[in-house]
């Protein structure tokens, strides 16, 4: 089992511009830019988006090695998607290829690209978001300048640390229900086995984070009081240019998918 | 209550030392029928270092938690966590609203320390994690950076502000979580058993900061820990809790020693048993399990954590395995012990051990066929319990061999009497004190009585009466001719069981040493 790469922390050249931007910026962006995409599935807007931050790349400090292993995962997701669509999807238009049941029409060809197009430009600001963010700025900025309360912030960033201590309490369940005999007879027991294994998990992750708490409380969590910050976190200027900057890819990508016929109101 | 020379105090950390007053306190957690603690009467000087001893379960981490001002037995409409009587005061108001006051005010009256590492550390990078006390205190952005290098300081950290949580040890861990607690000037120290789950010189070092500390500091403090003796030097007092009661010794430190006396067989008559060793090493039989050449390799890791191992695991002899914390002891125990496969050499079982087994290599036997062969006991009770009462526990095993049930039932019943579980076997595993949970993983293991055990630190965390009991049941164990292997950091249980000893460093063994001449 393997920690989703998606998680892993900050990675990159952290001095290029977009990369050290605000973590509330880098937010910003990714939900500017997937609200624009989520109101429409065509490929011109998707396409556009998508060549728009390929543009901006360079200065979001990931190299080609670091983006493939953060994220694959989004391009694991959207080729089969386009795929899928393109064999199965609604057939309009010319047939390019005929297989039975199995057709590509022109109309299920551009339906299964701009899904395609569209997970990944939808993808990609969130990628070089998580790649290119500490947990704790993240956290800092959500509580601070988006002023979400700090209590639940802080929780959820100590939880995070706790998950990745999950796989190893794993393993070693597993190689004990192994050195109590179990986990060698039919699916039925097998399956039985693994339910108590996750409750098993599930007791002791409940367990450590009791603790974490408690040692949190004691050192003034949760207290009720005001709280200071020992990392102010505020959106500088450029941050606002870069949010601008953001607003204006998104407002590009739909007039051109305007201008081009193929912008429809999703939710129509 | 000893006079101490007034320490020289850095200007950067200062505490107001504060004053315990208990009368008639206790505590029942909600989810409990019996109290944890009743009529303690306690009263602990500014500055004073207090020890407090007891058995497992008599309340001394709830006594932690409610001088930490962490239970809060609610008021109308609002439940609270546990109910409460008598009244616990710092400085004299209740302790909980103590805590309240000290976090608007920015400095803590107290400063918990837990056992447990993993669950402390708060953050990401260390700094961070100092701060957040300082942060919840509401303590002036400017002076949190300040406070924070000070009690980096204090503790003498080797690294600095950016540095990884993730990438320290446990021992440091320890350290970090100090410092967090130091950068609040906390008037009084609360040590539940903070070296518990250290290697020794983690523990060694971390007392050594902890002496330091609390000489700078001038604060008090009220130390809960099994291991009692190398801490002895540094205290003024000691209080020993009585399950369900109250105070029942208070004295000096040499009231420990006594304690520890008349509560377990001395560990001395433990160690008293040289003629064993000269018995045992005269077998000269087939080796139950051969193992040459092997190397681990744990899941995900490019390196090996331990290689090169060659060892003959005898029939009614025990081996202990050691070394610092990362050698790759408890990767070679789960090779010995068929759980996981070797990524180089050999592990292979004597005929004998083998018996009706398709194969003589141990990791692939059917794990039903792994529990009559080899027993395994991990270093966290809880990972291997799998039954909601003891005695479904101690069943497992002998139902996964197709016992009759009259069998099962027989070795059950026999096993909780011997482990002295028998009151308990109707409660849930995990619900056991962590000496209870001990035994009965032990007990898991025997009951399919299988020819060679191996065990990943046995003792650890253990007071000293399970210590005493658990050294008694290997022992036994071995003389009945079975083969032990145990994983250990315990110089003590070393001395008391060891017929071998293979020292690991870096994953590779070191010069093998008999266990005769290491003791002398």
């Amino acid at each position: 089992m393997s920690a989703p790469d998606l998680l892993g922390g900050p990675v990159g050249t952290l001095t290029a511009p977009i990369a050290r931007a605000h973590p509330v910026a880098k937010l910003a962006i990714s939900l500017v830019v997937s609200l624009a995409l989520l109101l429409t599935v065509d490929g011109v807007t998707a396409g556009v988006a998508l060549a728009l931050e390929l543009l901006a790349l360079p200065w979001c400090g990931l190299g080609p090695r670091a983006l493939a292993r953060r994220g694959w995962v989004i391009a694991a997701g959207a080729f089969p998607a386009g795929l899928v669509t393109a064999l199965y999807g609604v057939d309009a238009g010319r047939v390019l290829i005929g297989l039975g049941p199995v057709t590509i029409t022109e109309g299920s060809l551009a339906a299964g690209l701009s899904i395609t197009l569209r997970v990944l430009a939808i993808g990609l600001p969130g990628v070089v978001l998580l790649a290119t963010t500490d947990p704790t700025d993240l956290a800092d900025g959500l509580a601070q300048v988006l002023r979400l309360p700090a209590t639940f912030v802080l929780s959820a960033l100590a939880a995070m640390r706790l998950f990745g201590l999950l796989a190893t309490e794993w393993q070693a369940l597993t190689l004990a229900r192994r050195a109590r005999g179990l986990g060698d007879d039919g699916p039925l027991g097998r399956l039985r086995t693994l339910f108590g294994q996750v409750f098993a998990l599930l007791v002791l992750a409940l367990r450590r984070a009791t603790v974490l708490a408690t040692a949190m409380e004691a050192r003034g969590f949760g207290a009720g009081g005001a709280r200071t910050w020992a990392r102010p976190s505020r959106l500088a200027r450029s941050d606002v240019l870069l949010i601008l900057g953001g607003v204006l890819l998104a407002v590009a990508a739909t007039t051109a998918g305007v201008l081009a016929g193929t912008w429809r109101l999703l939710l129509h | 209550m000893s006079e101490r020379p007034m320490p020289d105090r850095p200007a950067v950390i200062l505490s107001r030392p504060v004053a315990v007053r208990a009368r008639g306190w206790g505590w029942r957690h909600s989810t409990r029928r019996a109290w944890a603690l009743r009529g303690v009467d306690l009263d602990v000087a500014p500055g004073e270092r207090v020890l407090l001893l007891g058995p497992s379960g008599a309340g001394k981490s709830t006594l932690l938690a409610g001088l930490a001002g962490l239970l809060d037995p609610g008021t109308g409409a609002d439940d609270g966590t546990g109910d409460e009587e008598g009244e616990l005061l710092l400085d004299g108001v209740p302790a909980r609203r103590a805590r309240l006051e000290a976090v608007a005010a920015g400095t803590a009256r107290t400063g918990l320390l837990l056992q447990d590492p993993l669950a402390q550390t708060v953050l990401a990078r260390c700094g961070d994690d100092v701060a957040f006390g300082l942060e919840n205190h509401a303590v002036a952005s400017g002076q949190i950076w300040p406070r924070v290098q000070a009690a980096l300081r204090g503790v003498a950290f080797p690294y600095g502000l950016q540095h990884p949580t993730g990438r320290l040890s446990g021992g440091e861990r320890q350290r970090l979580a100090l410092a967090g607690v130091l950068a609040l000037r906390p008037g009084l120290m609360l040590l539940d058993e903070p070296t518990a789950m250290l290697d020794p010189d983690g523990a060694s070092i971390l007392r050594d900061q902890v002496r330091r500390v609390l000489e700078a500091t001038g604060a008090g403090c009220v130390l809960v820990e099994h291991r009692v003796a190398p801490w002895l030097d540094q205290i003024d007092r000691v209080v020993v809790l009585e399950p369900g009661g109250g105070v029942i010794a208070d004295g000096p430190p040499s009231l420990a020693r006594d304690h520890a006396r008349r509560r377990v067989a001395p560990h001395d008559s433990v160690h008293d048993h040289g003629g064993r060793w000269g018995a045992a090493r005269a077998g000269g039989q087939e080796a139950l399990l051969a193992v040459r050449g092997v190397a681990v390799r744990r899941a995900g890791l490019e390196r090996a954590a331990v290689q090169d191992v060659d060892l003959d695991l005898q029939a009614g002899r025990a081996l202990c395995v050691v070394g610092p914390n990362g050698a790759g002891k408890s990767s070679l125990a789960l090779a010995l012990a068929g759980l996981v496969a070797p990524s180089a050499g050999t592990v292979t079982a004597s005929a004998g051990l083998t018996g009706t087994a398709r194969t003589r290599h141990p990791h692939r036997w059917r794990p039903r066929e792994l529990v009559t062969r080899i027993g395994t006991v991990f270093q966290e009770p809880q990972h291997q319990f799998v039954a909601r009462t003891c005695a479904d526990e101690l069943a497992v095993g002998p139902r996964r061999i197709g016992l009759p049930d009259a069998e099962v039932a027989a070795r059950t019943a026999e096993l909780l009497e011997r482990l002295r579980l028998a009151p308990l076997a109707r409660a849930n595993p995990f619900t056991l004190s962590g000496g209870e949970q001990r035994r009965l993983s032990v007990g898991t293991v025997l009951a399919t009585r299988p020819q060679l055990l191996v065990l990943d630190e046995p003792t650890f965390g253990q007071d000293a009466r399970t210590w005493a009991e658990l050294v008694a049941l290997l022992q036994e164990l071995v003389a009945e001719g079975a083969a032990v292997v145990a994983v250990t950091h315990d110089e003590a249980l070393v001395q008391a069981l060891a017929d071998d000893v293979l020292e690991l460093r870096d994953g590779l063994p070191q010069q093998p040493r008999p266990a005769q001449e290491r003791a002398g």
